[in-house]
């Protein structure tokens, strides 16, 4: 009985275990700390500067930012451009009709994109454009072959550009900087970390809250469980 | 003070079975007193129902069952709703763990071979509640409209129009379109929040009703109903439920929810099989997603949907694939009259049985595994392989539980 309950648990496990080797190409490992609120308050930043123009986070108000340690003014200054009120959504500047006629697709709302995509997924992805002439936008991705997105980021980065090289390995892609931009590489990482960090946080801004309830319940569940374990032994100390 | 509640009582009783059936259910209702672990999942599942039930009215408060809107609507529970991430999530994995206690559940039945005479009625109204829960959660899982939601729909949907003759027709008559569209949402999630949970609730309520006709099963197979006290007519080896059991459930509650917790604070998504990642996009009626995965708990099944590649006989190969996924499940049934063995439980069964068991068992895990994949030559072989040894397990059960060596069975349950 014994041998069947380990290898029914060892069956049980394995899909776990391969489901995390499974992957396309390598990812970066995001810089994710959801409690790091001036690394959020950044992200904010970058991401009604950079991203809001073109991709709604139309689930999100703009007074939930007060999670991360902004005050309402703080918000309406810093984040709110287009004299919407401090509880509204983050609507897109840019019509649905528009972005399809100049991107092809309707750029993709981004409340919810780390929890489909990943952060680790989201930091590489920004983080990989390249110069790329037989593409409409001019700009290419190592990650998302032909993405729509243009390299929005580029001033801040460069200009990155394609070595191929092949070897009896097979062909190993990697990408160097061509042009250097306002910011240095680590410059760039950091900036990228904290609003991909931003994007963790808007998937679900309720998080932090939901593991601090989480650790009051299990403390609550384990004072349960020595009562009811002492009311079982009491009543059942009679039973042969 | 007790003398006027029990002249409370004795009103109700002249007017009410109250006292009777709290008698005939739980005080005086005798289980074996030899339950070991793996009788707290029934329950479990009761207990994972009324959190399914409770969450789930919350849930439709602010619900929107309108193609254009039901995504955005789950959203707004997760953000604007008071707690509604933890409705949600109490929901969603609610889902998950209905199956895992209930898949538990049912091999403990397999086990201690608890369809056996007398209680063949109670393992069929088990497996209807099974089948009403599968039905369930493929029409809770079409509520959100992210992709998963309508690819995944709409693979079980064209399963239907794989019957001959009437398969298209049936198709159009389910979804009330000729695509998956917002008239099925509307029409799925009038099944999900009414007609289905009424059926399931009349369904364990006889469930309860025939396993207390019957009395309890327990892990060593035998009826404690053959050993009275002769002066109080009560079994030897039988203990009342209550006060005995509640106790005792109760600890098996506050485990199970410290697991349960555990998963709805810490682990909503369970690495991608409770939530899907790409359940996260809304529903995309122009765009296939590379790779369409059902949820955990009908992946074996779909990968038995999958395994046939060729036409054989006069039936193609799609249609196999619904005939074995809808067998897969079925087949269940027929435990009760495929199991010749003298004795019920495991513990006196011989090596047959326990190798075919430990087979079955591999089986519908490396199935469910496949379930997840992307199929390739190599894991469709698998799944081939698998799915034969899952449908022997059942159909060489009464050549193999026959003349496997068995051990006696004792008079008396053991401790």
């Amino acid at each position: 009985m014994k041998k069947i309950t380990i290898l029914i648990f060892v069956v049980c496990m394995a899909p776990f275990s391969l489901f995390a080797a499974e992957s396309g190409m390598p990812l970066d490992s995001a810089p994710v700390n959801t409690t790091d609120n001036a690394s959020l308050q950044r992200g904010a930043e970058s991401f009604v500067n950079y991203c809001l123009t073109c991709h709604g986070a139309s689930f999100m108000r703009y007074n939930r930012h007060r999670d991360i340690g902004f005050t309402n003014e703080q918000i309406l200054d810093k984040l709110v451009f287009t004299g919407q009120k401090v509880g509204d959504l983050m609507q897109s500047a840019m019509w649905k009709k528009e972005g399809e006629e100049w991107f092809g697709v309707v750029p993709p709302d981004l409340s919810v994109i780390a929890r489909s995509r990943g952060a680790d997924w989201l930091y590489t992805y920004l983080r990989a454009f390249y110069r790329d002439d037989s593409t409409v936008t001019g700009w290419n991705n190592l990650v998302f072959d032909r993405a729509a997105m243009p390299h929005v980021l580029y001033q801040l980065q460069g200009e990155q550009k394609l070595v191929v090289k092949t070897s009896d390995k097979g062909e190993q892609k990697t990408l160097v900087l061509d042009k250097q931009g306002e910011m240095t590489k680590a410059e760039f990482d950091k900036f990228v970390g904290d609003l991909v960090n931003y994007l963790v946080y808007l998937g679900e801004p309720h998080a932090n809250a939901r593991k601090e309830l989480g650790l009051t319940v299990m403390a609550f569940l384990l004072g349960m469980l020595i009562l009811s374990y002492a009311l079982k032994r009491e009543y059942w100390k009679d039973i042969h | 003070m007790s003398k006027l509640f029990s002249s409370m009582i004795e009103w109700v009783d002249k007017r009410f079975p109250l006292t009777s059936n709290w008698k005939a259910h739980l005080s005086e209702y005798y289980a074996p007193k030899n339950f070991n672990f793996w009788y707290f999942f029934g329950s479990l599942a009761l207990l994972v129902l009324v959190n399914q039930l409770i969450t789930g009215i919350f849930l439709t408060m602010n619900y929107k069952p309108d193609a254009s809107l039901a995504f955005s609507s789950v959203e707004y529970i997760m953000r604007d709703v008071d707690y509604g991430w933890l409705i949600r999530y109490m929901h969603s994995t609610g889902a998950s763990m209905f199956f895992v206690v209930v898949y538990l559940h049912m091999f403990r039945g397999m086990m201690y071979g608890s369809y056996r005479k007398p209680r063949e009625l109670l393992w069929l109204i088990g497996m209807v509640i099974f089948f009403v829960l599968m039905s369930l959660a493929f029409t809770g899982y079409i509520l959100p409209w992210g992709q998963m939601s309508y690819w995944g729909a709409q693979v079980i949907v064209s399963m239907f129009g794989a019957i001959p003759t009437i398969g298209e027709t049936l198709q159009q008559w389910l979804l009330g379109d000729f695509t998956l569209s917002d008239a099925a949402l509307n029409r799925f999630f009038a099944y999900h929040v009414v007609t289905l949970p009424l059926i399931l609730l009349i369904l364990v309520f006889a469930h309860i009703l025939a396993l207390h006709e019957v009395g309890s099963n327990n892990p060593d197979g035998i009826e404690i109903k053959q050993n009275k006290n002769p002066t109080t007519g009560i079994p030897v080896d039988g203990i009342p439920f209550h006060p005995y059991y509640s106790v005792k459930d109760i600890v098996g509650v506050v485990v199970f929810l410290m697991v349960f917790c555990g998963i709805i604070f810490f682990a909503p998504e369970m690495g991608g099989y409770f939530l899907e990642y790409n359940n996260f996009i809304p529903a995309n009626t122009l765009q296939t997603p590379d790779h369409i995965a059902p949820v955990w708990y009908f992946t074996p099944y779909y990968s038995m949907l999958r395994a046939v590649t060729v036409n054989f006989l006069w039936i193609d190969a799609k249609l196999w694939g619904v005939i074995l996924m809808a067998g897969s499940v079925v087949i269940f049934c027929f435990l009760p009259w495929l199991d010749r063995s003298p004795v019920k439980s495991i513990r006196y069964k011989g090596a047959y049985f326990k190798t075919a068991l430990t087979l079955f068992v591999i089986s519908f895990f490396v199935l469910g595994w496949l379930g997840t994949k992307s199929p390739t030559p190599l894991y469709t072989l698998l799944a081939q392989i698998f799915t034969v040894i899952y449908f022997a397990f059942f159909i060489l059960m009464p050549w193999y539980s026959k003349i496997d060596k068995t051990k006696p069975e004792p008079k008396r349950v053991k401790e």
